[in-house]
Formats: C-alpha cells, sequence, structure tokens
C-alpha cells in the first residue's frame, strides 16, 4: 500500500491538492454540494500558515481571489452552479487583468436555484467565457476523486503559465462520492512557469498598475488581440482526453465527468454483447479536444453524445465532427442518465 | 527659512483628467505626501474604485489595482491577507463604497481588516453623468431625482455609512472632513495620515470620508461648489472624529 | 518672502488658489493657456506670506510655494 493513499471524497481531495499545489489564499462561501471543500479548507489552511476566509458573499469572494492574485500568491475559490454564476463579475475581470486563480464548479441543478442534485448544465457557462467580454478559460472536468485532485494542481499550473482564471467543472457526484486517492507531489504539466514579475509584491522604479480599463482608442482592441492569442496558443496546447477501447470501435459514446463513469459501464455491458463500442471522455471541455476526437472517429459509424444536461457539450461535438451522425441522450435538473437507459439509447440505433 | 510647498514625489507631473475644482486632485495629492511622509511608497498597494477616480493609478506613482465596481474591500482583503507587512488602502466613492459595494464595506470593517478606506463622498455619481447616490441630500436634483430627493416617494434618506462603519467592532478609527477650505484640507490630511497610522499601529480598520465638491453635477462654480459643502452638506454629514481607539 | 511658482499649462482655471490667497496676491491671467484656459498666476510675489494656502487648496497640483528668507 502506497504511503500516501489517502481516502477522501472529492471536495476534500480537491481542497488537500490546492493546498499541495501551494494554494496561498482560499475564499468561499457556503453552498450545497461543495461545502466539505470550504471547511476542509477552513481546517487546513491555518495548519498551513495560509489564509481562508468565509466570504460575505461569493461575489466578495472571487474579488478577494482577485487581490490575492494580483500579490503572485496562488489562490483559489470554489462554489456550485448558482454561486458561479455570481463569480461571473470575478472571473471577467481576473481574465481581462490577466491574473492566475483557479475556481472550482461543484455544479448542481439549475436553472435559478434549482436542486443540490448532479448536473452539468453549466457547460456553456464554463466554457463560452460566461461573464462579459469576449475571453475564455481553460475547465478540466474530473471523472474521479483522484483525477479531481490532478485537475485542481494542473489548473494551478495552467492558470500561472497563461495567466488566466482556470475551472475545474465537477459535479455533485464527484465533489460527494469518497474514494481512495494518492496525491501527486506535482502535476503533469510540463512547461516553465516564468517568474511573476508583474505582481504587486514588490515596487519597480514607478508603480505598476493591474487593470482591466482601456480607455484610449484602440488600445482594448489591441489587447483583446493579445489575449485571442493566447487563448489560440491554449487552444492549441492543451487538449486533453482519455479514450477507452476506442481502437477496434465502430461506435463512440462521447461523456465527461461523473456521467462518463456511468457510461464506461454501459459499454462494458455492450462490448459483451459483441458491439465495438468505445468511449471517449473529454478531461478539458474548453479547449475541446477536437484533435483526438477527429483522430479516432476516422472510421467511426455513429456517436453517442451523453451528458447531465439537455444538450450542451453536444454542440461542440457537432462542431467537432460535422460529417457524422450523432445521437443524444440527455437528463437535466438532476437527473442522471442510467447504465440501462444508456444500454437501451444505443442499442435503439445499432 | 519658509516652508516649502512642494509636489509629492509619489504623484506624477501629469495633468488629470478632472474637472475644474473637482475634489478627487486634492486628496489623490493629501494621500501621495502622507505616502512620502511616512516613507511607505515602496510599500503602498492603492485599490481604485469605478468611477471618476478609476484611473488614479494614472497619478500615483506606487503599486495600484483596480476592483470591479464595489468590490474595492473584497480585493483589498485579499492583498492585505497576502502581504499583511504592506499599506493597503481603497479609494472609493459614495456609489462604490455605500452602494453596489456596501456589503464588502460593512464586512472587511466588521472583519477588521488592516485596511484604511478613502471614501470621497460628493453626494452624486460623476462618471455617469450625475445620478442619485446614497448621499445625496433631501431635496437635492439629479438626473434620476430631477425634482430632488424625497424620502417620501421612496428615494431613501442620505445614508451615514461612516457612522455605521463606526459603531462596529473591528473598526479602529473614523472621522469625516471635508475639503471647503485650506483649513479643512489640512485637517483632512492629518485624519487620512491617522487613518494610515492606524493600519499600521492598531491593524484594524479605518476609514476616513471625505465630503469632495463635483461643480459639475452640481452645477456651481468651484468656489460656490465648496460653500454648498460648508452651508448645506455639513448640515446632512456633520465633520469630526466619529471614532478613535 | 515666499515665491509661488504655478505651472500654467496644468492649470484648469478654478480659481480656488485665488479665492482663498490671503493676501490677494493672485489673479487669472487674461492669456490662454495650452488647455485654452485663462490660469491663474502671481501678482506679484514680494508680499506673499508662503502660507501655502494655494497649494493646499489646488485640485491639480500645479502649485509650489518656495519659503524664503
Amino acid at each position: 500500500m502506497a504511503k500516501n493513499k489517502l481516502l477522501l471524497s472529492g471536495n476534500e481531495a480537491m481542497g488537500e491538492a490546492a493546498i499541495r499545489a501551494g494554494c496561498f489564499f482560499y475564499a468561499g462561501y457556503p453552498i450545497t454540494p461543495q461545502n466539505e471543500l470550504t471547511s476542509y479548507m477552513a481546517k487546513r489552511m491555518p495548519q498551513e500558515k495560509r489564509v481562508f476566509i468565509q466570504a460575505e458573499s461569493e461575489i466578495a469572494a472571487i474579488n478577494m481571489v482577485l487581490g490575492a492574485a494580483v500579490t503572485g500568491k496562488r489562490t483559489m475559490t470554489s462554489s456550485s452552479s448558482p454561486g458561479i454564476s455570481l463569480k461571473q463579475e470575478g472571473i471577467s475581470y481576473l481574465a481581462g487583468c490577466q491574473l492566475p486563480a483557479v475556481i472550482i464548479n461543484v455544479m448542481r441543478g439549475g436553472p435559478g436555484l434549482g436542486n443540490i442534485a448532479s448536473s452539468q448544465s453549466d457547460y456553456f457557462q464554463a466554457t463560452r467565457g460566461g461573464g462579459h467580454g469576449d475571453y475564455f478559460t481553460p475547465v478540466l472536468a474530473p471523472f474521479s476523486v483522484q483525477e479531481a485532485a490532478e485537475l485542481v494542481m494542473l489548473s494551478f499550473d495552467i492558470a500561472d503559465y497563461y495567466l488566466t482564471p482556470t475551472i475545474v467543472l465537477a459535479d455533485a457526484i464527484i465533489g460527494q462520492m469518497c474514494e481512495p486517492l494518492v496525491l501527486p507531489k506535482k502535476s503533469n504539466f510540463n512547461k516553465k512557469i516564468p517568474p511573476k514579475k508583474w505582481a504587486l509584491n514588490w515596487m519597480d522604479k514607478e508603480g505598476k498598475v493591474v487593470k482591466s480599463l482601456f480607455l484610449k482608442e484602440g488600445d482594448l482592441e489591441k489587447h483583446n488581440q493579445r489575449l485571442q492569442k493566447k487563448w489560440q496558443k491554449i487552444k492549441k496546447n492543451e487538449q486533453r482526453s482519455s479514450v477507452y477501447k476506442t481502437d477496434d470501435a465502430k461506435y463512440i459514446a462521447i461523456a465527461y465527468g461523473s456521467q462518463a463513469r456511468i457510461t464506461l459501464e454501459a459499454i462494458e455491458i455492450l462490448r459483451n454483447k459483441g458491439i465495438k463500442i468505445g468511449l471517449f471522455r473529454p478531461i478539458s471541455l474548453w479547449p475541446y479536444p477536437v484533435d483526438m476526437l477527429q483522430n479516432i472517429t476516422t472510421n467511426v459509424k455513429k456517436i453517442f453524445v451523453i451528458e447531465q444536461s439537455l444538450g450542451q457539450m453536444l454542440e461542440d461535438v457537432r462542431l467537432a465532427l460535422p460529417n457524422k451522425q450523432i445521437h443524444f441522450l440527455g437528463r437535466a435538473g438532476g437527473g442522471v442518465p442510467t447504465v440501462s437507459e444508456i444500454v437501451k439509447f444505443i442499442k435503439k440505433f445499432i | 527659512m519658509g516652508k516649502n510647498f512642494l509636489h509629492p514625489k509619489s504623484l506624477k507631473k501629469v495633468d488629470t483628467h478632472y474637472c475644474p475644482g473637482c475634489g478627487h486632485g486634492i486628496i489623490h495629492r493629501i494621500i501621495a505626501g502622507i505616502v512620502d511622509e511616512l516613507g511607505i511608497r515602496e510599500k503602498t498597494i492603492a485599490v481604485t474604485p469605478v468611477g471618476c477616480a478609476v484611473i488614479a493609478y494614472d497619478y500615483w506613482d506606487f503599486n495600484c489595482c483596480e476592483a470591479p465596481h464595489g468590490r474595492g474591500l473584497a480585493v483589498a482583503t485579499g492583498i492585505k491577507r497576502c502581504l499583511p507587512q504592506n499599506i493597503v488602502f481603497t479609494y472609493q466613492g459614495d456609489g462604490d463604497l455605500a452602494s453596489i459595494g456596501i456589503a464588502e464595506t460593512i464586512h472587511a470593517a466588521n472583519r477588521a481588516e488592516a485596511i484604511s478606506c478613502i471614501f470621497v463622498n460628493n453626494g452624486c455619481y460623476g462618471m455617469t453623468g450625475g445620478q442619485l447616490a446614497p448621499t445625496t441630500l433631501i431635496g437635492q436634483k439629479t438626473i434620476t431625482t430631477p425634482f430632488g430627493r424625497d424620502p417620501n416617494k421612496g428615494e431613501g434618506w442620505p445614508l451615514k455609512l461612516t457612522e455605521i462603519l463606526a459603531s462596529l467592532e473591528g473598526v479602529c478609527f473614523a472621522a469625516r472632513t471635508s475639503l471647503a477650505g485650506p483649513k479643512e484640507i489640512l485637517n483632512t490630511q492629518t485624519q487620512i495620515k491617522k487613518a494610515f497610522l492606524a493600519q499600521i499601529e492598531k491593524k484594524k480598520f479605518s476609514i476616513v470620508e471625505v465630503l469632495s465638491p463635483c461643480p459639475t453635477v452640481w452645477q456651481k462654480e468651484p468656489t460656490k461648489a465648496i460653500e454648498f459643502i460648508q452651508q448645506e452638506v455639513i448640515k446632512t454629514f456633520p465633520v469630526g472624529i466619529i471614532k478613535e481607539l | 518672502m515666499a515665491e509661488v511658482i504655478i505651472e500654467k499649462d496644468k492649470c484648469k482655471g478654478c480659481q480656488l488658489c485665488i479665492f482663498y490667497c490671503p493676501t490677494k496676491k493672485l489673479v487669472l491671467s487674461s492669456k490662454l493657456n495650452k488647455k485654452g484656459i485663462k490660469f491663474a498666476k502671481p501678482l506679484d510675489n514680494i508680499n506673499c506670506i508662503g502660507c501655502g494656502f494655494c497649494f493646499t487648496v489646488c485640485p491639480d497640483s500645479c502649485v509650489e510655494v518656495y519659503g524664503k528668507k
């Protein structure tokens, strides 16, 4: 047995991973189903002589994170869907100011107050920027407690390297379930992170400014073009995905997060019945792993997209595979497509 | 040898975008002077607001950070908790501090964040053309209270935020000053310096509210705007030290 | 006696310095500065008492006062 093996919930594992990644400042606000993460940080951050604040609102929390990011320290906040909506103001400012920060969304059902069951209906919000302005944020979606921890560590590196807010898009099932895991020492990010010369923890000869306001004519357009170059670089470099039994597959199912785990079981059942089906699991939702998806589907006849929403990731699959036959199974409002539902659905088209 | 009155080092030698007679320039100069006097330029971080003073960082020559509208004290909290040895202050207007950011303001004060808040009260939203602010006087006309602010029409009363903040345990210094004349400006300088020292020594929240003229929105000549503060504004917002621990 | 120096091109002509000068030694120039504004200028420095009021009230930080023997 590995000495480092722990039994933690997804929420706790993401908290511990953040601490091991060097997160110095965490601010959060209570919301189900991510409360274990906030309370874990409340206990652990002071032990590490770091900062935990229960903020007065999600808006305050994300803006505290903005303040911490300005100092060059690693920083994180977490919430669930309605709370993430409130954080969009801060996320847009972080993107505009080019500040690194990690935001965890343990998704629940919406719209509005919705419910507290697992859902994947914040896909559009996460992958299309979410706040105002022309921007994107890298989005990573874990499908196990182990991967939740790994992706949190990775997201700190991506955030620091590209100077961008980075989102870990988990769902209530991933946040709540307990699994054994081994925390890695560091992420598998292989680029060298440059020193944060722009941070306000030291003063140059002249005062430095962190801002997203560009009033002079043409300046904001130039700034946006600089940002755009960055997004394009991320699009090229940071596509991540995982495949299962796709080598000989005639059919491919696509799912992410907790839905990928459920779909995996359905794949096994279908394989046992002699159906050549595999699973494509995007890990980065933005950038969408288009290259890999196109590679593995050259000889594939039919695609099945399965989501805990009424068809959000579906649009990215359609964009990536415009000439394929795509079938969609989705449930919303806390509904989760079950193994038998998936098996039944796929068999209908084979 | 007589006393010299010289341009502070921490204030850039550039033109400001402010209207003639605007109070922001005076307060900017006061703060820059105090930063020089206390020798804290390398350690000072300002959080600038949304409003007319949004580009205050173009005028101050020390580290500055922008904050979304009303979130100055949340941003400052993040900065100060990560860099407790630095001097962190927010510069906020009445709309920023007392309206959209009132939750962030009250909670930062209640947590006793060691931050100084410079609250510029001119009774209106200057940048957006002069709308009703929480601090607009009763009867005062703005473009969204064209008949004068009337509490009986659901437009509320002038909000005395500094008094509210002074009632909190986390606040060690709260004062209201004005820019209505040299003596009052020198007093503003004294009180802001006290707020900075309170941050350093008492490690709690400090606030100075400065009654400042907005000649453009008030549609008054600069000297008449000063008179308006002396004769009208201070009736609703009395100047003085409200709390000093 | 003290000397008042006004950076005329930074002046926005608000006249607060003129209003508050206790010895009434500041006036509005009849000429225009780069901004096209009539700027404040010292009338005559000989009797300036060096109180610094003009420096204190100037919103545009364009006044400096040098106290002399």
